[in-house]
């Protein structure tokens, strides 16, 4: 079942929707049963998680604890919760074969909290399947384009 | 202000005045007392393995290279074109025999002797023949257990002798592998919005460890029903010359060697085997202390070591009174299986990395501290008595305690406040 650009487009956008609105369990739902959510070091993309120090490398337990965390009032760092906007663009569909598809695009996720706006700018792979007609995700790796963390600090987000 | 740090054992009260966090003339006076004098961390030795290698390190506010030149000699250059300034190197790290700044195209070797200049026929026969036109090398360094130390001063103590009661803690990190301890590559730079100083008192506070990190207890809770058994639990100390440590338990699970059930049972056996080759290079006692109890270790002015669920090498340097940049390795065994370096990466991760479950909540909490003192006038002086009562009945402070942060306030004080000393000693 081939899904069209639009489809896979009107995804994504949901999905940066519910993370800009909070919603980070119905986030957490979009994933497979073995889905996983990594963000590499900024240096070294194709690193090996066993090997290098990943700033995210969560499989579907730890990516729904970090959504199930973010919503507690003891997250501190995101209680209250920021204001973020993401736009992602240059959508591009590297290969749709049977059910899975494979998609590339570039983000920008802004974030604002006490007066300071962060930027987060880079992008972002998904290797996406397609179960009972519905899209999920069964991997998303977020290869920032940053050459270090400042002056952001952290990355207290889901990006 | 003559005094910006007052210790009263008495009442049981110690205070840092918050000017300390804000103060533009202050930082000028640790640009000047503290980095340019005391001993501070570079890198790690594995982290320019071959000849050749270099990193590019700012430390202490200069722009350095770490370089291992063809001759096997690790060294540390003014990255600065003797020339006329610029940045002789650009790239943050890789393997040379030879830095050429690409503004009039001098060129060096990797020793930072000079090599090359266009139009020779311009300069003296005898031109750098001091050397005084080659790379400047740092004026000391030295190092400890593979930790590199610079130090801008020429007539500064040894490292040995600055760090003091503190090797003792920077072995039981070091003994954690007969084959050595290696840094990993890509350490994380990021920043916080706050003083430098205030990452220091973080690191070496277990007393937020529970209200701060909650969230991050809540899932170590759930993935082991037994964790709440082990409490969060043990001693602080004044290691003199402004070094600390705190020595305690803790419900996680540390790749040496101490297993959780938060882990495969399969992994229990290699944990009982690291545990056992401990055992058998340092008898039972040490290699107990060695894989149960965690370590956080404050070495003046700004390295933290941190031996709990991994090993971070921590350095943080400031830009502005309010801003400061950070630098995190992680150091782990060589020779460490695949399986046991992904679980060190990943509690790393987890709780050490700017996009874990506990650093970024630290971050925070720096940053309202610093928020908070733009209340200096009304509010001026931050408490850390705590435990100095049980100090005063002759008891060990515990790791919740502050006496960690006041070994590093009374050494900062030292420095800071000497020649307000030395004024009143002349008027007496």
């Amino acid at each position: 079942m081939t899904k069209t650009r639009a489809e896979i487009e009107a995804f994504l956008y949901h999905e940066n929707e519910l993370l800009d609105e909070w919603k980070l369990e119905e986030w957490a739902a979009l994933f497979t049963d073995t889905g996983s959510y990594l963000i590499p070091p900024l240096k070294n993309p194709t690193a090996n998680p066993a090997t290098s120090l990943f700033y995210v490398h969560d499989d579907r337990k730890r990516l729904e604890d970090r959504a199930k965390r973010l919503l507690k009032k003891e997250a501190h760092v995101e209680y209250p919760h920021s204001k973020t906007l993401r736009n992602i663009s240059n959508v591009r569909i590297k290969s749709q074969e049977d059910n899975k598809i494979v998609v590339r695009c570039n983000f920008t996720t802004y974030r604002t909290k006490r007066d300071v706006i962060d930027t987060f700018i880079g992008v972002q792979d998904y290797h996406l399947i397609v179960e009972n007609d519905a899209l999920k995700i069964q991997e998303k790796k977020v290869t920032l384009q940053l050459d270090s963390l400042r002056p952001h600090g952290k990355i207290s987000l889901i990006l | 202000m003559s005094k910006y740090v007052i210790e009263n054992q008495e009442k049981c009260e110690f205070l840092v005045h918050r000017s300390a966090f804000t103060s533009q003339e202050i930082l000028e006076k640790e640009r000047e007392e503290i980095f340019s004098k005391c001993w501070l961390f570079i890198g790690h030795e594995t982290e320019i393995p071959k000849k050749g290698d270099f990193k590019r390190k700012k430390v202490g506010g200069r722009n350095l290279l770490f370089t291992r030149g063809s001759d096997d000699v690790i060294r540390v250059l003014y990255n600065s074109c003797p020339h006329r300034g610029a940045l002789v190197c650009r790239e943050d790290e890789g393997n040379t025999r030879v830095f050429r700044c690409f503004y009039h195209a001098w060129s060096f070797k990797n020793d930072g002797e000079l090599v090359g200049m266009p139009g020779k026929d311009g300069f003296a026969d005898d031109f750098n023949c001091d050397g005084a036109k080659n790379m400047k090398q740092v004026e000391r360094l030295e190092s400890y257990r593979g930790l590199m130390f610079v130090n801008f001063d020429e007539n500064a103590v040894s490292l040995e002798e600055y760090l003091g009661n503190a090797k003792e803690y920077i072995d039981l990190v070091a003994d954690q592998s007969e084959l050595g301890m290696e840094a990993l590559n890509d350490p994380q730079e990021y920043s916080v919005r706050a003083n430098w100083k205030l990452i220091g008192e973080n690191s070496v506070d277990l007393y937020h460890g529970m209200p701060t990190h909650k969230t991050y207890f809540d899932i170590k809770m759930e993935q082991d029903a037994n964790a709440k058994n082990v409490k969060l639990e043990g001693i602080g100390k004044d290691l003199g010359n402004g070094h600390a440590v705190m020595e305690y338990t803790s419900p996680w699970g540390r790749p040496v060697a101490r297993w959780t059930p938060a882990w495969d049972e399969e992994d229990k056996k290699e944990i009982d085997e690291i545990k056992q080759k401990l055992v058998e290079r340092f008898g039972e006692e040490r290699a107990d202390r060695i894989a149960n109890y965690n370590r956080n270790i404050l070495i003046f002015p700004n390295l933290v070591i941190n031996d709990i669920m991994a090993i971070t090498l921590r350095t943080y340097y400031p830009v502005e009174p309010g801003y400061m940049e950070v630098t995190g390795y992680s150091l782990a065994p060589v020779g460490e299986s695949e399986k046991s370096r992904l679980m060190r990466n990943e509690n790393f991760l987890e709780f050490l990395g700017p996009g874990g479950f506990a650093s970024p909540d630290d971050n925070e909490a720096l940053e309202l501290c610093q928020e908070g003192y733009l209340n200096n006038t009304g509010v001026e002086w931050n408490d850390i008595s705590k435990g100095m009562n049980r100090m005063n009945n002759g008891e060990q402070p515990h790791a919740t305690d502050e006496e960690q942060m006041r070994s590093f306030w009374r050494q900062w004080n030292k420095i800071i406040s000497k020649d307000v000393k030395e004024k009143e000693e002349a008027l007496v």
